[in-house]
């Protein structure tokens, strides 16, 4: 249990830095190549996340293009490095997409009476996912989701190597392959609970805005 | 008073090839109530971004306190400080009508002027409003907050564009009258875009109109309205289309 967590909040945190950012970029600048990026972000919302697993194998594998460097900061195959490289991989663009439309929903207006009352452009920023934050939450949501009930891609890349790299998921899918459903249902029980505790933590993030 | 706070020489601004502002010429005095009129798509909006330093211009210089802004040359924070703007449709953030207020105090870290807060709600009457969700608030109260929020940061200049339009006459007589006293009693110079030539003639000590982004007669109020130079400064004073 402490492992899906550990590996699910670390991806989750990777994904939340590089995710609000990056929607936040694309919410708010026109560049050129911006609809490429956006309709490459597109495409990473709904990636099968056993293909991600696959390519980050092949990247990571002894004979990959990554995992052939021997770089100390590429993280080897069946380790929960690989892991939360593969599910950050899978949440950040759910992250991204969802900040994005978040942003874009906030009055255009806004942004130039900010300014008038005197912010500086990170402070305009600020102000305008301030303003956003409760589809920025939902962002963030989306990611856990995405993460936490995610089973082919740490299957692949982790192995299910036991006190090593597996977690509830991949744990639940080995305990019904060999028939035993109750311990099944328990790891079951206990994933739906975190899931529903780390979104009731994130509910009281989103705090009074979710009543105005 | 009198002295130019602003002095614009030569500015230009285009929307890629469509230019909607051509100012050979204007000074806006230290403590003075200037109105702009004009018909809509003068540039009248134009012109307060440009005064608010959200936008630069394409050409010419914006001299601010003795300060050159142009095309290149961008205005320090301080100096974008110093101006603010009410504008006609308010967009509050979604707290309560104290954080609005307070907001343009925190970006400055001036936590010291908080309780100047109190001051000017009441000023505005929103006293009793000041703990309700400022999205809540009726069109008239938020363009009150949205004066408080620029009120408590005592600038040197305040831009007003349309900030009565569609509201009702009791919310404009009290904006009206705000406005008279932050002019003669703080001495804020204010620059008000306006339709309305009958408020522009209640409120201002010298008027400007605008047609198709130029400057066609700037006066003191009372001879703006009584001797107008141009013909169609006359005909905007009598209410007739100067398109």
């Amino acid at each position: 249990m402490w492992l899906s967590l550990q590996v699910s909040g670390v991806a989750l945190l990777l994904s939340t830095v590089i995710g609000i950012p990056l929607g936040a970029l694309l919410g708010l600048t026109r560049f050129v190549g911006r609809r490429l990026v956006i309709a490459v972000m597109y495409t990473g919302m709904g990636f099968p996340p056993v293909v991600v697993g696959l390519f980050v194998y092949l990247m990571l594998s002894r004979s990959g293009p990554l995992g052939s460097l021997g770089l100390e900061a590429i993280p080897d195959l069946f380790t929960p490095a690989a892991m939360i490289l593969a599910q950050t991989i899978i949440a950040f663009p759910l992250v991204a997409g969802f900040t994005m439309a978040a942003v874009m929903g906030v009055d255009p207006d806004l942004r130039l009476q900010v300014l008038s009352l005197g912010a500086t452009p990170w402070q305009t920023i600020m102000a305008i996912l301030s303003e956003a934050r409760t589809g920025v939450i939902v962002s963030v949501v989306a990611g856990f989701g995405g993460v936490i009930s995610e089973v082919g891609a740490v299957m692949l890349v982790g192995g299910n190597i036991e006190h090593s790299t597996r977690v509830l998921t991949t744990a639940i899918v080995l305990e019904t392959r060999k028939g035993n459903f109750d311990l099944a249902i328990a790891l079951g029980i206990i994933l739906l609970s975190l899931s529903f505790a780390a979104n009731l933590a994130m509910l009281r993030l989103q705090g009074s805005s979710l009543n105005q | 008073m009198n002295a130019p706070l602003f002095r614009l020489q030569g500015v230009t601004r285009r929307y890629g090839s469509r230019q909607v502002l051509a100012i050979d010429h204007l000074e806006i005095r230290q403590n003075e109530i200037l109105a702009l009129v004009g018909p809509s798509g003068a540039g009248k909006s134009t012109l307060l971004r440009l005064l608010n330093f959200l936008e630069p211009p394409t050409q010419g210089t914006i001299c601010f306190r003795g300060v050159e802004i142009g095309p290149e040359r961008r205005p320090s924070l301080d100096l974008r400080r110093r101006v603010t703007t009410v504008f006609q449709r308010p967009v509050l953030l979604r707290r309560t009508v104290y954080k609005n207020v307070y907001y343009g105090l925190q970006l400055r870290g001036w936590r010291d002027r908080e309780e100047h807060i109190g001051e000017v709600l009441e000023q505005v009457g929103l006293t009793d409003l000041a703990q309700a969700q400022a999205r809540t608030l009726s069109g008239g109260e938020a363009q009150r907050v949205a004066l408080a929020r620029a009120m408590v940061l005592q600038p040197d200049v305040l831009l007003m564009d349309e900030p009565t339009a569609n509201l009702d006459p009791y919310n404009v007589g009290l904006i009206e009258r705000i406005v008279t006293r932050l002019n003669r009693e703080v001495g804020i110079t204010l620059v008000l875009v306006t339709h309305n030539i009958f408020q522009a003639r209640r409120l201002a000590h010298r008027v400007a109109l605008l047609l198709e982004g130029r400057i066609v007669e700037v006066a003191d109020a009372h001879d703006f309205f009584e001797h107008p130079q141009d013909p169609r400064t006359a005909a905007f004073v009598r209410g007739e289309m100067v398109y």
